[in-house]
Parts: C-alpha cells; sequence; structure tokens
C-alpha cells in the first residue's frame, strides 16, 4: 500500500515517515510567516497534528504538501491574530544592523512598526509577496482565495503601510 | 523556477509603488532565507509530536455545554438569577 494511503488509514509508521520527510519544509514555510523560530517549531508540530487528526478525511490522490501548507498558513494566520499588535519583531531573527543615517534608521523602525499595525490577512499577503518573493498564485492557493483577491489584498496592505509611515512622520 | 517581482506584481498596475515599497521592506526586515538563524529547523521535532500525540484530549461532555449554554440564557432573559447562579457556582 501506498505510504499516503497507509497514512489515510491511520498507520502511525505512516505518518512518522511523512513527518520527517516534510517536517523541514513545514518548519521553513511557518518560519517565514511568524519570522519567529521558536514559534514556528510548536506550529509545526501544531500543522503535523492536525493532519494525524483529519487523517481520515485525507485523499490519498492529492498532494500532501500543499495540504500540509494550508493547515500551517491557517495556524500560522491564527498566531498571528492572536498575537498582540504594537511588538517588536523577535531578536531570534534580527534585521541586519546597518551603517546609516539617522533618517533612514528612522524609516526602518516606522516600516517595521507599521508593518505590525497591518491587520493579519493583509500582513501575511505582504510578508509572502513583499519580502518572500512569492507569486500571487502561490499566495492565493496557500490562504484558499482566488489570485484576484490575494492582489487587492495586496494593494491594500501596500496602501495602509503607506498611510501608516505618513501617520508616523516616516516619508515612503 | 518563480517569476521576477516585476512580472510577479504585474496587472496590479502599480509595480513601481510596490518595488520602492518592496525594497524598503526588505531592508528594514530581511527575508527569512537571508538571516542565518532560524531559516533551516535546527532539530527533530518528532519527539515533541510523539508527546504531542501522547497528550491526552480533554473533552467537554455535551450536557456541560448544554447547562452552561441554559444558565447563560437564564442570566439574559431573568437578570435577577444571576445572585442565585453567583452563590451555585
Amino acid at each position: 500500500m501506498e505510504l499516503l494511503q497507509r497514512f489515510a488509514a491511520g498507520d502511525l509508521d505512516a505518518f512518522e515517515s511523512l513527518f520527517r520527510q516534510y517536517q523541514r519544509d513545514v518548519y521553513r514555510w511557518i518560519v517565514r510567516i511568524v519570522r519567529d523560530p521558536a514559534v514556528a517549531e510548536e506550529l509545526t508540530v501544531e500543522t503535523f497534528w492536525r493532519a494525524h487528526r483529519a487523517h481520515a478525511g485525507f485523499n490519498p490522490d492529492a498532494k500532501f504538501a500543499s495540504w500540509l501548507r494550508r493547515i500551517a498558513t491557517n495556524l500560522a494566520l491564527d498566531h498571528l491574530r492572536r498575537r498582540r499588535p504594537y511588538v517588536d519583531l523577535p531578536d531570534e531573527i534580527p534585521a541586519e544592523q546597518k551603517p546609516d543615517s539617522a533618517v533612514q534608521q528612522q524609516t526602518r523602525v516606522a516600516l517595521r512598526k507599521a508593518f505590525l499595525e497591518l491587520p493579519p490577512r493583509l500582513r501575511v499577503v505582504a510578508q509572502l509577496g513583499l519580502i518572500e518573493d512569492e507569486t500571487y498564485p502561490e499566495i492565493a492557493e496557500v490562504l484558499g482565495i482566488s489570485t484576484g483577491a490575494a492582489k487587492t489584498r495586496m494593494f491594500r496592505a501596500v496602501r495602509l503601510l503607506r498611510k501608516t509611515l505618513q501617520r508616523l512622520g516616516a516619508h515612503p | 523556477m518563480k517569476k521576477p517581482l516585476k512580472e510577479n506584481m504585474e496587472g496590479s498596475g502599480r509595480e513601481a509603488e510596490f518595488t520602492n515599497m518592496r525594497d524598503k521592506l526588505r531592508d528594514a526586515m530581511p527575508p527569512v532565507q537571508q538571516v542565518e538563524n532560524g531559516a533551516e529547523l535546527r532539530r527533530d521535532l518528532w519527539p515533541e509530536m510523539l508527546r504531542r500525540l501522547e497528550r491526552p484530549q480533554v473533552r467537554v461532555p455535551w450536557f456541560d455545554w448544554a447547562l452552561l449554554a441554559a444558565a447563560g440564557a437564564a442570566a439574559i432573559f431573568f437578570p435577577a438569577l444571576i445572585p442565585a447562579l453567583l452563590y451555585h457556582f
């Protein structure tokens, strides 16, 4: 029996094989959204736990990696929603320190603050599209929305970033 | 192979604005792959997965939910009952 069929039938060995095969991909995807290694590890385990719980509903002909990625994205998005706004990025992934003018430094700080103020559903699109260079179809697929909706969210995120930057006194 | 950002953003009609914002954002918050710590998983998470699988799931019986809903409804429709409910809780 194929590995995915065995997983769908509830075989723990098959689940372990899939876990070992995909844990790094899932982690790498989540850490790009939450930018916190400790949280990404936690959410990776949670992603697989949810996948295990839903094994009976998984179609062995479907793409396992895409299914996992959708679960992981939803969990990461829930995490962003739960986390208080205005908190700075964790120290584990610090922004590179660059010797530059006070104005540039101020703009950088304002931009990070403006980014953290974005609503999570816009932030995840901006994070994946602008920072991590994912394409619109990829973003749309993992969020379960149309490509057009992903573009609209990106447009709104950029507009909101610009407005917030102006409010904070930084010129985008 | 991924499309370059400009092509990726095509159709939005705001390539220049997006490219400008993208460059500034990447300067303030570099992509995770460019940062040394955190981009790659540093340990095997299977032992934690096993612990998570073995953790008993707390299930609240349906009767408890029904009782809670009834108490909530009573508090809304008969506010005078609140002190009595508080006393019993």
